[in-house]
């Protein structure tokens, strides 16, 4: 493209507007009034602080300014309400200061009724808002008048959506608008974009085109990867035994953003920090848990340069920009470059100044990671999760909020549908599956036609039943499903957060815990709210962990640290303790290789309490391992090798026996993934869980509805009872397909593990060693702290049983007379 | 291995806690069965929920199963059976034969309870408020017995009465759980609650969720403490609730 000469193409009110504040508009911003201009749509990807959000909204602002108008031009969507806010807020200079006459709005979960209802009827000219408030303003009658004259979608941080349940709702509201509105342009924002032509797909309907348009880089960040006093440690996430260092960096910048990999992580980081805190700088702590008061509090004292520090999880991962951020500290491991290019894309955003980033890792795998991550962010080797076909239960979500807004054929909602990226290639049939669960649940008993929520015309138009039917869509929409939680309240008073309900139900009276950055004593449980009060330190406080908190390690960075254990040149950049222990390992067995797998075998222990290990380098994150972890155990169970347990890392999966494995070849087939996992997958309780999920989006059981609260544990286990009920009746009903594919690339990312198993066949190396590896040191120092069991209910009762017999508990035996 | 019934004494009576969740009574060839709540599933369906229809035929065929087991001469539902008063018109033709056809075959007692206070009659079937057989009393909840005031007359109040009689309670409606701590995990069963003279029944139903035995509700029944019975997978496992084991 020939550059474009500003003066020429902006009018004259906006070339002032830009002279005014001493800018010439980026060539981006400029190649985004081209693509609007050309009726194309647009994907922008540039770095954060460019400019992007108005070279997002330049065109609209021009197009409204040239011909002033009523009624809805432009919709931003943000996956973050504050965000939709605070870009609104920005939207305001440049409206007033050039005097234009347009209106800007936002419309969240937390706008008022009657500016909700106002809007409907005069909306704005562009309206802020976020996918669940669109597909609930699309489920109403009035839809097609509000959209008609809709010109352009504005779909910020677009990386953060694709591929997500809510980025599937996205996508499909995406395509309703498209055929309310035929002409309206579609835009996308992002910094970090992995795969372009994914998400060109992923943007466009059907298959138009989409003009790219790349903004300048930003200055490439400063990455360091930190080992204080050359120490780092066999075993550990917290990384904590860098708090001294991590607490100096802080002192030594004006505003640092510490980011970790879980809210328990969080708390123990900011008590940490706060302990070596001498002179009280102030420092605060964002996770998800606290209530959203305490989070605004945290954010608002960031955006007024208040604070010197925030220890943050993926809370903070987007949001609005704080430009007095000059440094970020990723703790513990950063899980993927896409995600660590995000994070420290928080600091500095100043367009022309480099991000400045510390990693500070908890042990030497993790070492491993950073230093790998660090050179995926340097090369720009992005990796994320790879696009794929749309949730079916947001699918069902969608056509019960489309038939509330009106009536519509089969034919007309498919093609609709189909012109989604994420459900482009949707088979018809499984598409009527289901629109036929929508409308009468789809059960093979066929005994709710009585009962169904969509009506047939005579002319096959469906529609929903009833006004009953459009009011639980409403209630029940979205697809954010929170765990079962507890309120953690101080007395009776003050609400300071959640904690998941299976941390509360171990509590007992007396314990304490640190939470909200307190440490609080447990008094007892009143209603759905734990109830503590202030603890005098001592004791050993327990810190909430949170299900599925931790995102296991990225595929494309797995790749990159196998590549770096097995680049021998690069080890002398190593800390001493990590080189030696490479060293050790090369010299006592092997190192695992990009290709193949590695599997170590070796006793532990004497006598008749020896235990043979098994360990599999596959670098396939948590949930894959634990899914492996599984499948081994019970395929060593029928080979009589008693597995008597296995622990699971990102990195590596041990699994120990009271026999010694040595037919690995047919231990790793990956015929594993047949009978075994059907059956495994009947009895696990993650399976159980998405399709508590999958029961809430799709309307089937409730969720908590203000002023009924159910408790979570009844939800919980009327969804068990459903799964186990219609797994037994119906095994293929869309539900359960809905919720295999859930857990194909979710908890038990079974998609990824079968990929790997393909990989390596034949390719497995089995080194028989006399003793423990090094490499395998740290695998075994999680054992205790990672364990899982592999015993079924059964034996867990039955073990107890005897245990308390023994300790002299008899049953009660009825009263003499 | 482990038991798929176990034995329980209640007062004088021999009876057996059967890893279903229903009660064997031997010398009375009685069994017993709680909390069945035919068609729960189809009344969510009524109020737009539409949940799998296949509750009734799954607690059904276990029923059936049970009762093919043990041929009782007497079976005793303990209330709840249906789930509302409208449950025997939405069951579906096939359940609804197979219901009639076990009604038939022996002595059908139901039990009122407070989802049923009138349970259908067209099926067959004796209705009762209460039973009693032997020295037990069968009802549909157990009734807490008030300490007795200064003066107080013993007929005004059905449990002491039946206590000062001797006599043993069954019931069900609370659906009771328990939980434990085993090898560092905490496993929720349903479970038989008793404490020799009161024996609550687990909810046989396929959609009944369960109240932990640690609830007021519950606990209060046994002010002296109580033993679980908790069914497992292939066992039935008994914990008395001062046991280490026995958690919130």
């Amino acid at each position: 493209m020939a550059p474009l000469d500003a003066p020429k193409v902006l009018p004259a009110a906006f070339a002032t507007w830009f002279d005014g504040r001493g800018w010439a508009p980026h060539a981006h911003q400029l190649g985004m009034l081209a693509a609007a201009r050309a009726g194309s749509h647009a994907l922008l990807i540039a770095p954060t602080g460019g400019g992007k959000t108005l070279a997002g909204f330049l065109p609209t602002l021009i197009d409204l300014a040239e011909t002033p108008r009523r009624g809805l031009h432009t919709l931003y969507v943000s996956p973050l309400k504050a965000l939709a806010v605070d870009i609104a807020r920005n939207l305001e200079a440049p409206i007033s200061e050039m005097a234009l006459d347009i209106s800007c709005e936002t419309r969240t979960g937390d706008t008022p009724n009657h500016k909700r209802q106002r809007q409907r009827q005069k909306p704005p000219n562009i309206l802020m808002t976020t996918p669940e408030s669109l597909s609930l303003l699309l489920s109403f009658a009035d839809a097609p008048r509000l959209f008609r004259n809709l010109k352009c979608v504005v779909i910020d941080e677009l990386h953060s959506f694709a591929p997500t349940k809510r980025g599937d709702l996205l996508a499909l509201a995406l395509g309703r608008l498209q055929t309310l509105a035929p002409g309206c342009r579609r835009v996308g924002l992002s910094a970090t974009i992995h795969d372009e032509p994914g998400f060109t797909r992923w943007l466009a309907p059907a298959d138009d085109p989409v003009t790219l348009v790349h903004g300048a880089p930003a200055p490439d960040p400063v990455i360091q990867v930190r080992a204080p006093n050359a120490r780092i440690p066999w075993s550990g996430h917290m990384a904590l035994h860098n708090l001294p260092e991590v607490y100096r960096a802080i002192t030594e910048h004006e505003t640092t953003i510490v980011f970790v990999n879980t809210r328990a992580q969080a708390e123990l980081v900011f008590r940490g920090l706060w302990r070596l805190n001498e002179t009280a700088i102030p420092i605060g702590v964002h996770h998800g848990s606290l209530v959203k008061e305490q989070r605004r509090k945290v954010e608002a004292a960031m955006s007024r340069g208040e604070l010197r520090a925030v220890v943050a999880t993926s809370s903070l991962d987007l949001g609005i920009d704080w430009g007095n951020v000059d440094l970020v500290i990723q703790m513990g491991a950063p899980k993927g470059a896409s995600r660590l290019l995000q994070r420290i894309g928080r600091a500095n955003h100043r367009y022309d100044e480099p991000s400045k980033a510390m990693l500070f890792p908890g042990n030497r795998f993790e070492f491993l990671e950073s230093w790998a991550a660090k050179d995926a962010v340097e090369a720009v080797d992005l990796d994320g999760e790879p696009l794929q076909l749309g949730a079916l239960d947001v699918l069902a979500q969608h056509l019960l909020g489309t038939c509330c807004s009106d009536g519509f054929l089969a034919d007309e909602l498919f093609a609709q549908v189909t012109t989604a990226g994420p459900y482009r290639d949707l088979d018809r049939k499984v598409f009527n599956n289901v629109l036929d669960f929508v409308a009468t649940g789809g059960y093979a008993l066929g005994s709710y036609e009585r009962y169904k929520r969509l009506a047939e015309d005579p002319d096959g138009r469906y529609r929903v039943a009833n006004g009953r039917v459009a009011r639980q869509y409403r209630m029940n929409s979205g697809v954010i499903v929170d765990a079962e939680q507890l309120a953690v309240r101080l007395g009776r008073g003050r609400k300071l957060g959640h904690v998941e309900e299976y941390f509360a139900m171990g509590l007992e009276p007396g314990d304490t815990f640190i939470f909200a950055g307190q440490l609080l004593e447990f008094q007892h449980i009143h209603e759905m709210s734990i109830i503590t009060r202030r603890a005098k330190g001592g004791g050993d406080p327990k810190v909430p962990a949170y299900g599925g908190a931790r995102m296991p390690l990225t595929t494309r960075l797995s790749d990159r640290v196998r590549a770096a254990l097995a680049a021998e040149r690069d080890w002398k950049k190593y800390p001493t303790e990590v080189r030696e222990w490479l060293e050790k390992q090369k010299e006592v067995s092997e190192l695992p290789g990009p290709d193949g797998l590695l599997v170590e075998s070796f006793p532990q222990g004497s006598g008749t309490g020896v235990r043979h290990f098994t360990v599999a380098y596959s670098f396939e994150g948590r949930n894959a391992h634990q899914t492996l972890g599984m499948l081994l155990t019970r395929r060593m169970l029928r080979a009589g090798l008693h597995p008597l347990g296995f622990v699971a890392t990102d990195y590596v999966i041990a699994v120990w026996s009271l026999n010694p494995v040595t037919d690995v070849d047919s231990l790793f087939d990956q015929d594993m993934l047949g009978d075994d996992l059907e059956s495994w997958m009947a009895e696990s309780s993650m399976l159980r869980r998405h399709f508590r999920n999958v029961a809430i989006i799709t309307g089937i059981i409730e969720r908590r509805y203000p002023g009924v609260e159910k408790t979570g544990r009844q939800i919980t286990f009327n969804s068990d009872l459903i799964y186990d009920v219609l797994r037994k009746h119906e095994p293929g009903h869309i539900l359960l397909q809905a919720t295999r594919a859930d857990a194909a690339t979710g908890l038990t990312d079974i998609r990824r593990l079968g990929e790997m198993l393909t990989r390596v066949q034949g390719k497995i190396r089995h080194r028989v060693l006399d003793r423990i590896s090094p490499l395998a040191v740290p695998v075994l120092l999680e054992i205790g702290r990672e364990s899982v069991m592999n015993a079924s209910v059964d034996e867990l009762l039955a073990r107890e049983e005897e245990l308390v017999a023994e300790a002299g508990f008899g049953p009660r035996e009825p009263a003499d007379a | 291995m482990p038991e798929q019934a176990i034995p329980v004494r209640l007062g004088d009576a021999e009876l057996m806690a059967d890893i279903s969740g229903a009660l064997w009574w031997p010398g009375e060839k009685t069994l017993v069965f709680a909390d069945l709540h035919f068609e729960k599933g189809s009344s969510f369906a009524v109020r737009g929920k539409l949940v799998p229809p296949y509750d009734t035929r799954a607690t059904l065929s276990r029923m059936l199963g049970v009762i093919m087991r043990y041929r009782p001469a007497r079976v005793i539902c303990l209330g709840d059976s249906f789930h509302d008063l409208e449950a025997a018109e939405r069951m579906g033709a096939a359940d609804t034969r197979q219901l009639k056809a076990a009604i038939r075959t022996v002595q059908w007692i139901w039990v009122a309870g407070n989802h049923d206070p009138e349970p259908p009659e067209e099926l067959g079937g004796e209705v009762v408020q209460k039973v009693q057989a032997g020295d037990v009393v069968f009802r549909h909840e157990a009734i807490v017995a008030e300490p007795a005031a200064q003066g107080d007359l013993l007929h005004n109040d059905p449990a002491r009465l039946d206590r000062a009689n001797g006599k043993s309670e069954i019931s069900g409606h609370f659906h009771p759980k328990a939980t434990v701590r085993a090898q560092g995990r905490r496993v929720t069963r349903p479970c038989f609650v008793t404490d020799g003279t009161r024996l609550i029944l687990p909810a046989f139903g396929a959609f009944t969720g369960g109240l932990r035995v640690t609830d007021p509700a519950i606990r209060g029944l046994f002010p002296a403490g109580f033993t679980v019975h908790m069914l497992g997978r292939a066992g039935v496992f008994s914990f008395p609730s001062d046991s280490p084991a026995f958690g919130g």
